[in-house]
């Protein structure tokens, strides 16, 4: 199912791969196609520290068909250190855990199982509260 | 701008409509609409349909051609259009435009939305394809969790506690249990906000509003035929689109919503109208946040104001922005395309005196405006009482 959608993430979700802008130092993420008035070599591959804080965050009760097993589960809006925000799963922490402004750091972890006999761990990134502050 | 005029609108309850399908319902919205103009069936040039989910929730593709010739009206030229929640207005703009183009004189805007025959997880999976796919949706992230994150900011940046959220939805379903076509026909109390068991934190089930099934008609006309027919009409005074990233990662400012003020002003201009000129208004409020991010960024309330404005009485009946007349998306209900065309169907009743317990008193001047997406398309209407 979606091999080659999840296939093609590889970069973004495994490694944090970002793009920053040649000349400015800009970085962004995720990597994106150049817009019509960017050339297509502007922006090079860019791995991010994975380091960051929280924006905000929500506890998730009521989920879609996919992730509706996992409930509740927070998601966040980090503050890359880097500049860029970054939407994510939150893990091993709870709710009360959490408050704007806290250190996180990304880790790996499974988002999903796609289920069946063609089904596929989908494994990609989330955010921690620093466990060494 | 070439004057266009509404000259008749219909709509369903919008409810748990487990016995009817999409064809059915759009059925009934039309016919009502075309009961209140002079105007047959085989007058019409064309069809816009406003659908969001079509194909995820009622399994149907090409809702065009589905409902003319449903309507026996095959032949005639028929399109959906989709923008997710903004579905509704961006139809009601493509009717206005096909008008004013010249290629027709009489055209239907039908907005409808079939959700109740799947479950609430297919329901919120439907609902997050309007968020982007892979940096968003796929992570697990919902529509309403994406205003949640957008609440606490606020709460945050302006210091409000989860309770000061309350007067949007309290008037909302006060306004609601008056309308007989409303989903939740009942009234709620402020005191009961905070314990309301949560959805996505710090938004509870008080304060989400619920997808649910209904179709909405207007139609369309224009000048020349509008006089010729004489009669009670709304003319069209501004109408604009404006667009915003999907993802709420990649703005810059995310507590503005920056399509919505785009298109406000953009239709402002077009009427030769100021905000203070509008009367009565129906905007995109499935949450509190929502609605006070929408005042903010229209220009109605200063920046972090609006909750203090709405218990103020801001949003009331007798308030300078009467807010969800007819219940707005937590008590009339979310119909998810089809709630831009609802918008309008309540605006013009207001214009037209119609609004029985929930009239504001002469209104002259309605604004609507739908959101898909966390403001992601937004579009406005400027409505003038003719």
């Amino acid at each position: 199912m979606d091999y080659a959608k999840h296939w093609r993430q590889k970069a973004a979700r495994y490694r944090l791969e970002g793009q920053r802008h040649r000349t400015s130092g800009e970085v962004r993420f995720p990597p994106q196609s150049p817009t019509l008035a960017e050339d297509a070599n502007e922006w090079e591959p860019f791995n991010l520290s994975g380091q960051g804080e929280l924006y905000s965050f929500s506890v998730i009760r009521q989920a879609p068909l996919g992730y509706d097993q996992n409930t509740p589960y927070p998601v966040a809006l980090v503050k890359l250190a880097e500049g860029p925000l970054i939407t994510a799963q939150l893990t091993d922490c709870t709710e009360a855990d959490l408050s704007i402004g806290q250190p996180v750091e990304m880790v790996t972890r499974r988002l999903k199982d796609t289920g069946g006999k063609d089904g596929l761990l989908i494994y990609g990134y989330k955010f921690r509260p620093l466990l060494n502050p | 701008m070439k004057n266009v005029f509404i000259i008749g609108v219909g709509a369903t309850p919008v409810g748990e409509h487990y016995p009817r399908g999409l064809v059915d319902l759009a059925l009934e919205s039309m016919r009502g609409a075309l009961k209140a103009s002079p105007f047959s069936p085989k007058d019409l040039g064309a069809l816009y349909v406003a659908n969001a989910l079509g194909e995820t929730l009622a399994g149907q593709a090409q809702l065009g051609a589905v409902l003319a010739s449903a309507a026996g009206l095959q032949g005639i030229e028929a399109v959906r259009v989709e923008a997710a929640g903004a579905s509704g207005g961006l139809a009601l703009r493509q009717g206005l435009q096909s008008i004013q183009s010249g290629a027709y004189d009489l055209v239907m805007v039908t907005g409808v939305e079939k959700a109740t025959d799947k479950f609430d997880t297919a329901i919120e999976a439907g609902q997050a394809l309007a968020l982007e796919s892979d940096s968003e949706a796929e992570l697990g992230v919902t529509l309403t969790s994406q205003w949640a994150m957008l609440m606490r900011r606020y709460m945050h940046e302006y210091g409000y506690a989860v309770e000061a959220f309350a007067p949007f939805p309290v008037n909302a379903h006060a306004n609601g249990s008056k309308n007989p076509g409303a989903l939740y026909r009942f009234p709620i109390k402020a005191d009961k906000y905070r314990s309301a068991s949560q959805i996505a934190s710090p938004l509870n089930m008080f304060d989400c509003s619920t997808l649910a099934d209904g179709a909405a008609t207007v139609i369309l006309a224009s000048e020349s035929l509008a006089h010729e027919l004489g009669g009670r009409k709304v003319r069209i005074a501004g109408s604009a689109v404006a667009t915003d990233t999907l993802a709420l990662n990649q703005r810059q400012d995310l507590l503005w919503l920056t399509a919505a003020q785009q298109s406000t002003s953009k239709a402002l201009k077009q009427a030769h109208l100021k905000l203070t000129d509008i009367n009565v208004l129906d905007i995109t409020d499935p949450h509190s946040i929502t609605a006070a991010l929408v005042l903010e960024a229209c220009g109605f309330v200063e920046r972090g104001k609006a909750p203090s404005y709405a218990a103020e009485g801001g949003i009331s009946l007798t308030g300078p922005t009467p807010l969800a007349t007819a219940g707005g998306y937590k008590s009339r209900g979310d119909v998810g395309g089809a709630t831009g065309v609802y918008q309008v169907v309540e605006v013009v009743r207001q214009l037209w005196g119609e609004a029985g317990a929930t009239q504001v008193q002469g209104a002259k001047v309605g604004f609507t405006q739908c959101l898909g997406g966390v403001g992601t398309t937004a579009v406005s209407h400027l409505l003038v009482a003719s």
